[in-house]
């Protein structure tokens, strides 16, 4: 009688895990489907769960419209993440190291004064950013897109607590050798930390490729739009082209499947940690 | 032997500041300067200006508080908040407590969830919009209500009853509630099972009485933590709100987050600095202050584990 009930907790749950999952992955379904579908398959009166006909020219038909930068978008977001992600792990990883092991009198205050800026979470602050990349000229640059958003204070600190538990045997055998801390530290220790370097990479390459506020505050050309300023310019437009649209969003999130799916291992990991210090 | 000591000391100070140094400028100069001065603009009329030279004391701070739209920005967030932290919150412990437990294909469900997070808001929202909540006829919502016989209902235009709320909220409930189930996963597999082992021999039936127990103690210091991120993203709601609700028209009077709120007051028509340099100022404090006291109220920084 008690197995029985327990066998059949676990089939309910299993049905009831899988009705989510379904529900969870119907509006990618949805993307795809209106991606490849005709206009009047989208807007049909009589909706079908499957379009009458697909259409794969829709995706010519996107790259080919004048009207929608998508091409030049999608290469001004592929530029922007690359480059944000390098240009965050450099200066943050340093950063995390210096403060986990050189010691140094003012490096308590150094920490607190990083640590400081978590409690103003970046999108609170655009106003203030926008004053100051305007005052330099940047508006509508990559530079104003990338530079900015490039000191995170969060890289920084999971970068710290990650080499305050790194092996220190590995850098006193360094140590020994000769090598001070600037050749301990790319000979040794970044060498052995691929795991870390890849979990916040991809957490700030997601970040990147998915931020809106800033590069549509910075973003005002269309030649330096991205891809979800692309997409929100043609969301809110007049007239919008749906079948367009939607195929559009779709190539947009087709990279980050990718990564998502070949790396997720790294995002969990990144997400963990983001997590349990925050 | 002092001044060995003392070259020694350099020694680290120097090396010290190659490795922090470059990130520490960066820091400054693009979030303490910006910071510094905003707090200075909002003291001065800086319409379409950077280096404002009138003087106006508090007249932007009387002015934003006094706005009943600044006011009623910070009830949006109230409400936002009321809905979605508790939503997301037992969506994902209860995703994350299934899934814990499963014998087969966890890796499948856990990517499920977890593959919204990929997603931008932008591309969410869209879907939502032109799609899932289309206040058309062929909308995904409106053709299930259809079966029933029920007339479609334009969903983000309605305002009695405030059925854009439901469209608000199940974008980022669908969109973040993976992330969190992860926090709760990592949470889950830190207990230790001698926990399990000894509440059974105690008596404790698996179920409730041991996710009552056991469980959701054990759980305490990701569940702060959960519910931290979740305020603190729920106060920079923009983008969601931003693209389901704005259209060539331009952003109705309701539904407008602090920040929407802000980016219309500091970068739309007019461009007063002054004034959103100001409310950014407040809205920094405000979540500064609800940062703070949330981590003592819950007891941070008291370690456990």
């Amino acid at each position: 009688m008690h197995d029985a009930l327990t066998r059949l907790g676990r089939a309910l749950r299993l049905v009831l895990l899988t009705a989510l999952a379904v529900l969870f992955l119907i509006p990618f379904y949805l993307l795809l489907r209106n991606g490849l579908a005709d206009e009047a398959d989208i807007t049909a009166p009589d909706w079908t769960f499957f379009p009458h006909r697909l259409h794969w020219s829709n995706l010519r038909e996107l790259f080919d419209d004048p009207g929608v930068p998508m091409a030049h978008a999608l290469l001004n977001s592929t530029l922007i993440a690359v480059l944000t992600t390098a240009g965050t792990l450099l200066p943050a990883s340093l950063a995390g190291y210096g403060l986990a092991r050189i010691p140094y009198r003012h490096a308590n205050a150094v920490f607190y004064a990083i640590l400081g800026t978590l409690l103003v979470p970046a999108a609170v602050t655009f106003v203030p950013s926008f004053v100051l990349v305007s005052s330099l000229g940047w508006v509508s640059s990559l530079r104003g897109l990338i530079v900015p958003t490039l000191f995170s204070a969060f890289a920084c600190f999971v970068f710290r607590q990650y080499f305050l538990g790194f092996p220190r045997e590995l850098e006193d055998a360094a140590q020994v050798d000769g090598l001070g801390y600037w050749r301990t530290y790319w000979r040794v220790v970044v060498p052995n930390s691929a795991p870390v370097f890849a979990a916040v990479g991809v957490i700030v390459f997601i970040g990147a490729w998915n931020a809106f506020l800033w590069p549509l505050v910075i973003g005002q050309d269309q030649d330096a739009w991205t891809v979800q300023v692309a997409l929100s310019a043609f969301t809110t437009a007049q007239t919008v082209n749906l079948h367009e649209l939607f195929i559009a969003a779709a190539v947009s999130i087709l990279p980050l499947l990718l990564v998502f799916l070949l790396l997720q291992r790294y995002i969990v990991a990144g997400v963990e940690r983001s997590g349990i210090d925050d | 032997m002092p001044s060995a000591s003392r070259r020694r000391r350099r020694h680290h100070a120097l090396w010290f500041w190659v490795f922090t140094g470059p990130f520490v400028a960066g820091l400054v100069l693009f979030t303490y300067v910006p910071l510094g001065w905003s707090v200075f603009l909002s003291f001065h009329d800086a319409h379409n200006t950077v280096t404002p030279s009138h003087f106006t004391g508090l007249a932007n701070y009387r002015q934003i508080l006094g706005d009943p739209a600044f006011r009623s920005s910070l009830a949006t967030f109230a409400v936002f908040t009321a809905f979605i932290v508790p939503a997301t919150y037992a969506l994902s412990l209860a995703l994350a407590l299934a899934v814990n437990r499963l014998r087969f294909a966890r890796a499948f469900f856990r990517s499920v969830f977890f593959l919204p997070t990929a997603c931008s808001y932008v591309v969410a929202a869209l879907i939502w919009k032109m799609s899932l909540f289309n206040g058309v006829r062929f909308g995904l919502a409106n053709t299930v209500l259809g079966w029933f016989g029920a007339e479609p209902v334009a969903w983000l235009s309605t305002t009695h009853p405030p059925w854009y709320w439901l469209v608000i909220v199940t974008v980022r409930l669908w969109l973040q509630t993976g992330f969190y189930m992860i926090l709760f996963l990592a949470g889950l597999q830190r207990i230790p099972a001698r926990l399990y082992e000894a509440a059974a021999l105690d008596g404790a039936r698996p179920g409730w009485q041991t996710f009552r127990h056991i469980t959701f103690p054990a759980l305490r210091s990701t569940s702060v933590a959960v519910v931290l991120l979740l305020v603190i993203n729920a106060f920079q709601a923009f983008d969601e709100f931003f693209n389901l609700l704005s259209n060539a028209q331009g952003y109705p009077p309701y539904a407008r987050p602090p920040l929407v709120h802000l980016y219309y007051t500091a970068l739309g028509q007019g461009q007063d600095l002054g004034l959103g340099s100001a409310g950014a100022v407040v809205l920094a404090l405000i979540i500064a202050v609800v940062t703070v006291v949330q981590g003592r109220w819950f007891g941070l920084g008291r370690k456990e584990e």
